[in-house]
C-alpha cells in the first residue's frame, strides 16, 4: 500500500514536471493538458485530472491523492524544449521507457539551456531582418542598416531581459534602440526608407508563437488561457508599438 | 529574376526566425521550407492583384497543411513547422502604418490601417484552422478506409 502511494507521488512529479517544461517553453495549454493526460492513463491513472493555464496547473488524481498545484510565472519561446518532452512523453505512453528514466530525463531536460550562443542568435535574428526588407519590397542600399538595427535591437531585447526580467520594459527599449538606429541613418543618409528598415528590424521581436497559440487555445475551447495569451500577445505588440509612436513623433 | 530573389532571402528570413526560436536543429531545413511556400503563394496572389486578405488566407492554409505533413513525418508537435512560417505574413507594416497616423493625429486614417491589420490577424488565423481541421478529416478517411480493406482482406 505504502509502495503504491510512493508511486503515485512519482508519476504525479513527473507528469507535472512535464506540464511545466511544456508551458515555459510556449507549448499550448490544450496540448499539455492532452500530454498529461495521455502520461496518466499509461500509469494506470485512469480518473486523472488536469487543469493547465498559462500561469499554472492543477493536477489531480481524485480521491486518494492530495490535489497537487504548480505555479509557472515565466515563459520564453523554446520549440526544442516542447519536442523533446513530446519525445519523452510518446515513449513513456508506449512504455518504452521506465517512469523512472522518463523523470530523470525530464531533469536533465529542464536543466539544459538549449539555445544557440547569443552571437549566433543575433545574426540570425540581423538577417532576418535584412531578409524581410527585401521581402517587402525594400531597396537593397537599406539592407545594412536593417541588418544592424535588427540584430542590435535583439541583442538589447535579450540584454535587458536579463538585466530587468520585465518582458514590457526589454520589448520597449529593443523597439526604442531600433527606432533610433533608422531614424540617424536615414537623417545621415545611410538608409532612405525609415518606414521598411523600422517594419524589417521589429520582425523578430513580433509575438508570432502567442497570436498562433492564443488562437489554437481558443478554438480547441480554453477560452481562459487562449485570452491570457492573447493579453500577453497584446502587451508584446502594444510595447513595440510605443516605442515606435515615440520615435516617429520626433 | 525577382522570383528568386524572393526565394532565397524567405527561405534565410524564415530561417533566422526559426533560430530565434530554437526549434530543434534537424529541422530548420524544413521550417525555411515552409517560409519559402508560404511567401511564394502570397507574393504570386498579390502580384496577381488578389487582395493581401486573400493572399493571407491561402498562404497560411497552406502553411498549415505542409506543417501537418512534416509534422507526422517527424513525430513532432505541429507548432514547431507553423510559427516561422507564418511570420512572413503578420500585418507588421499595416500596424506600423496605424500607429503612424495616430501619432500624426490622423486618427481616421489610423483606424482604417488598424482595421486592415486586425483582418490580416484574422485570416492568418482562420487559414491555420480550417487546414487543420480539413487534415483531420482527411486522416481520419484514410485510417477508417485502412481499416475497412483490412477487415475485408481478413475474410
Amino acid at each position: 500500500m505504502l509502495s503504491r502511494e510512493v508511486d503515485n507521488e512519482l508519476t504525479i512529479d513527473c507528469l507535472l514536471l512535464a506540464g511545466r517544461i511544456m508551458i515555459e517553453s510556449g507549448a499550448e495549454t490544450y496540448r499539455v493538458e492532452d500530454t498529461m493526460l495521455r502520461m496518466a492513463q499509461s500509469q494506470n491513472m485512469l480518473d486523472a485530472q488536469c487543469y493547465a493555464t498559462p500561469t499554472g496547473i492543477i493536477f489531480s488524481l481524485g480521491k486518494t491523492q492530495p490535489t497537487r498545484i504548480t505555479s509557472i510565472s515565466s515563459r520564453v519561446t523554446d520549440l526544442q524544449k516542447i519536442s523533446l518532452v513530446n519525445s519523452v512523453s510518446r515513449r513513456l505512453t508506449s512504455h518504452i521507457i521506465s517512469l523512472e528514466d522518463a523523470y530523470d530525463e525530464l531533469k536533465s531536460i529542464q536543466k539544459t539551456n538549449y539555445f544557440l550562443p547569443i552571437y549566433i542568435q543575433t545574426f540570425a535574428a540581423a538577417l532576418a531582418s535584412g531578409c524581410f526588407l527585401i521581402m517587402f519590397k525594400g531597396g537593397w542600399s537599406d539592407f545594412p542598416t536593417a541588418f544592424i538595427a535588427g540584430g542590435l535591437g535583439f541583442l538589447t531585447l535579450i540584454l535587458m531581459n536579463h538585466l530587468t526580467k520585465v518582458k514590457f520594459f526589454s520589448e520597449f527599449t529593443a523597439s526604442l534602440i531600433i527606432g533610433v538606429i533608422a531614424f540617424l541613418a536615414v537623417k545621415f543618409h545611410y538608409g532612405t526608407e525609415i518606414d521598411k528598415i523600422i517594419i524589417s528590424s521589429v520582425m523578430p521581436l513580433v509575438p508570432g508563437i502567442l497570436i498562433t497559440n492564443a488562437v489554437r487555445d481558443l478554438m480547441a475551447g480554453h477560452f481562459m488561457s487562449g485570452m491570457a495569451k492573447g493579453a500577453e500577445a497584446f502587451l508584446t505588440a502594444f510595447a513595440i508599438g510605443s516605442a515606435i509612436a515615440v520615435i516617429l513623433s520626433f | 529574376m525577382d522570383i528568386i530573389i524572393q526565394l532565397i532571402v524567405s527561405f534565410f528570413s524564415t530561417a533566422g526566425i526559426a533560430i530565434i526560436f530554437n526549434v530543434p536543429r534537424k529541422t530548420l531545413f524544413h521550417c525555411g521550407f515552409v517560409g519559402v511556400i508560404g511567401w511564394m503563394i502570397y507574393y504570386l496572389l498579390t502580384e496577381q492583384g488578389l487582395d493581401v486578405v486573400d493572399a493571407s488566407f491561402f498562404s497560411s492554409f497552406i502553411i498549415a497543411i505542409v506543417a501537418h505533413l512534416y509534422a507526422r513525418r517527424f513525430k513532432m508537435p505541429m507548432i514547431i513547422f507553423i510559427v516561422a512560417g507564418i511570420i512572413p505574413l503578420v500585418p507588421g507594416g499595416m500596424a506600423y502604418n496605424a500607429m503612424r497616423n495616430v501619432v500624426e493625429d490622423d486618427y481616421l486614417q489610423g483606424l482604417q490601417y488598424g482595421l486592415k491589420a486586425f483582418l490580416i490577424t484574422g485570416a492568418i488565423v482562420m487559414g491555420l484552422v480550417f487546414a487543420e481541421v480539413l487534415m483531420q478529416f482527411v486522416f481520419r478517411a484514410i485510417r477508417s478506409s485502412k481499416s475497412k480493406l483490412q477487415r475485408t482482406y481478413r475474410k
